[in-house]
């Protein structure tokens, strides 16, 4: 919807003065600039030599020839806590969006088929939560008296479903025509050959989404590992950033008393914590332009709507 | 189809509702060691310390003051952006502005508030610039006096381009027609923006502020937390912050229960109101009317 492409400006506006049209661009430069230029010079800087770093006094602005090096990547990803945090986080992600998207995906299409057994009181009691927050408090105890404190479960199943996704999906679902699902039950498919065979292949622009927002969820969850983690060792790369480049510690954080990066025991450099900033932004930049183009197709605008 | 949802409703039941009924620990004196059976109950004594706690009080004026100045100072921003990104003519363009200011929506609130330090913070691009040209430093990252700017800043940079889907999609649904007849009437731009295009947009804008009062108590969790050390208590701390530093670091675990309960119920009544206004303007709500 948002994709309606006038190429011509209608006969019956007026046309733009060149001030106005300056204007415009001037605004929309800016805007784009204030996004883009921050994580311009963060990369910038995660690439620069020690030398360019104290030169520019902080952040880089401007590439230098002969100044570009990979060597906080190379530190990062010589082991130690980062690399371990990187792939904590990467395998966090990939099981929470798995488990996430199949039950969600299992539920929005059970409760697609209105009129069966119990579906209105289930779907009542999936809405309910959109209503009503539990406490912080008893929510720990659960996951406590459940023995997930200091597992990986921990930053997985509390948050497995979200409401509004399910919702979404289901909404999706339930506009698919009913006779194509029908037929294919005539033929003597089940349920669960449907749901493969013929509804999801229609569905991938809003499983495609709905998994992105999974995906950025467990990315970038943070308060749940604060909340549920304990042991150091096993923070995900959001808690290590939070660490190293928020609160700038050195490195003899973390009870093991192991280095940030491996063989190094002085506080990160500019360029190593910027290299973590880049590190935890990558996946994210990475997926979103595959699937950006499935929020201007309306998907998104349909879930926002719910 | 009960087998499909099983899965789904198993996760909320053990992770939603078990925690709800796990509320009743308000109600006691609640110790691990003993367990929610045999702790002792003491009624409402929970409840009455923390109407008498300031440090729960303050909570609640931050997060409402917050809450208040960004209904003025961030609720308009997604609405003149999205009506500008409407206005781009090229839909290259304009497909291109949509993907770069969806984007800080992806990021983490941690990456987004290392990245406004690495502008802001005591040694960040801003004092950087002061510094060459001869002045000191400033740090906004520290001062409580301009943290709710801050935090609306940050807010801005990272919602507000996502924040603009819903009115385009408004925008979109305005009959182009409207717009001619209107030019042909002699309506200037601005007069068209006035008469049609706000107007346009008026059930969405209805519906979203009385969804963002029926979530008052809410500011964002995450943001809070991680600014809350460097800022100070006085002007960061907000009501999850507070159960979170009061209570759970304490071990005061009935007292920090009795505070999310309250939040809780609170938010239930005020989500509840702010339906039936909703439904009384003639719209949807977030639940219809059965």
């Amino acid at each position: 919807m948002t994709t309606r492409a006038y190429r011509t400006i209608p006969a019956w506006a007026e046309r733009p003065s060149p001030a106005g049209r300056a204007a415009k661009a001037a605004v929309l430069t800016l805007i784009a600039a204030a996004i883009l230029f921050p994580l311009y010079m963060v990369t910038l800087t995660s690439l620069s030599t020690q030398e360019a770093v104290s030169a520019a006094g902080g952040l880089v602005t401007r590439p230098s020839p002969g100044h570009l090096s990979f060597a906080a990547y190379r530190e990062l990803f010589a082991g130690g806590v980062v690399t371990r945090a990187v792939l904590v986080s990467l395998g966090v992600t990939g099981v929470g969006t798995a488990i996430s998207l199949a039950v969600t995906v299992l539920a929005a299409y059970g409760l697609s088929r209105t009129g069966s057994l119990l579906h209105r009181p289930i779907l009542f009691l999936i809405l309910l939560t959109f209503l009503f927050v539990p406490g912080m408090i008893p929510s720990y105890l659960v996951v406590s008296s459940l023995g997930l404190i200091d597992t990986y479960w921990a930053l997985i199943l509390p948050s497995a479903v979200w409401a509004f996704n399910l919702v979404v999906m289901r909404a999706f679902f339930m506009n698919i025509p009913r006779e194509i699902m029908d037929s294919a039950r005539i033929d003597g498919a089940g349920e669960f050959r449907i749901l493969w065979r013929i509804v999801l292949p229609m569905s991938k622009g809003v499983t495609a989404v709905i998994g992105l927002f999974y995906a950025v969820g467990y990315w970038n969850a943070f308060f749940n590992a604060v909340l549920y983690l304990n042991d150091t060792s096993m923070w995900p790369l959001q808690l290590v950033l939070r660490q190293y480049v928020l609160q700038g510690q050195s490195i003899y954080a973390g009870q093991s008393g192991e280095s940030i990066v491996a063989g190094q025991n002085l506080p990160p450099s500019l360029a190593v914590q910027m290299a973590i900033v880049v590190v935890a932004m990558i996946p994210v930049l990475f997926i979103y332009p595959f699937v950006q183009k499935h929020f201007t197709k309306g998907v998104v605008i349909g879930a926002v709507k719910g | 189809m009960l087998l499909m949802v099983l899965p789904a409703v198993g996760l909320l039941a053990v992770f939603y509702y078990t925690p709800i009924l796990g509320s009743v620990i308000a109600f006691q004196d609640y110790s691990p060691y003993v367990g929610i059976k045999d702790s002792p109950w003491v009624g409402l004594a929970n409840f009455q310390w923390l109407m008498l706690d300031a440090s729960f009080w303050d909570a609640t004026l931050n997060t409402l003051s917050i809450t208040a100045f960004q209904l003025v100072f961030y609720f308009p921003v997604p609405i003149m952006l999205a009506i500008l990104l409407d206005s781009i003519v090229r839909p290259r363009v304009r497909l291109l502005m949509q993907s770069i200011v969806y984007m800080p929506h992806f990021f983490s609130w941690v990456l987004v508030v290392s990245l406004f330090q690495q502008m802001f913070g005591g040694a960040g691009l801003l004092s950087q610039i002061l510094r060459e040209h001869g002045y000191r430093g400033i740090d906004l990252m520290t001062n409580p006096d301009t943290f709710i700017l801050l935090v609306t800043a940050e807010t801005i940079w990272k919602d507000a381009g996502w924040g603009t889907i819903i009115f385009l999609a408004a925008l979109a649904a305005i009959d182009q027609n409207q717009y001619e007849a209107a030019a042909v009437d002699g309506a200037g731009r601005w007069r068209r923006m006035w008469h049609i295009t706000l107007p346009g947009l008026r059930p969405v804008i209805i519906l979203l502020l009385i969804l963002r009062l029926g979530d008052a108590l809410n500011v964002g969790f995450e943001q809070f937390f991680l600014q809350r050390d460097a800022v100070g208590r006085e002007a960061a701390e907000v009501l999850d912050t507070f159960v979170y530093w009061r209570t759970l670091l304490t071990g005061e675990w009935s007292y920090g229960a009795a505070a999310g309960l309250v939040k809780g119920v609170v938010g239930l009544v005020l989500i509840v109101i702010a339906n039936k206004v909703a439904h009384r303007f003639g719209e949807q709500g977030i639940y219809q009317r059965t």
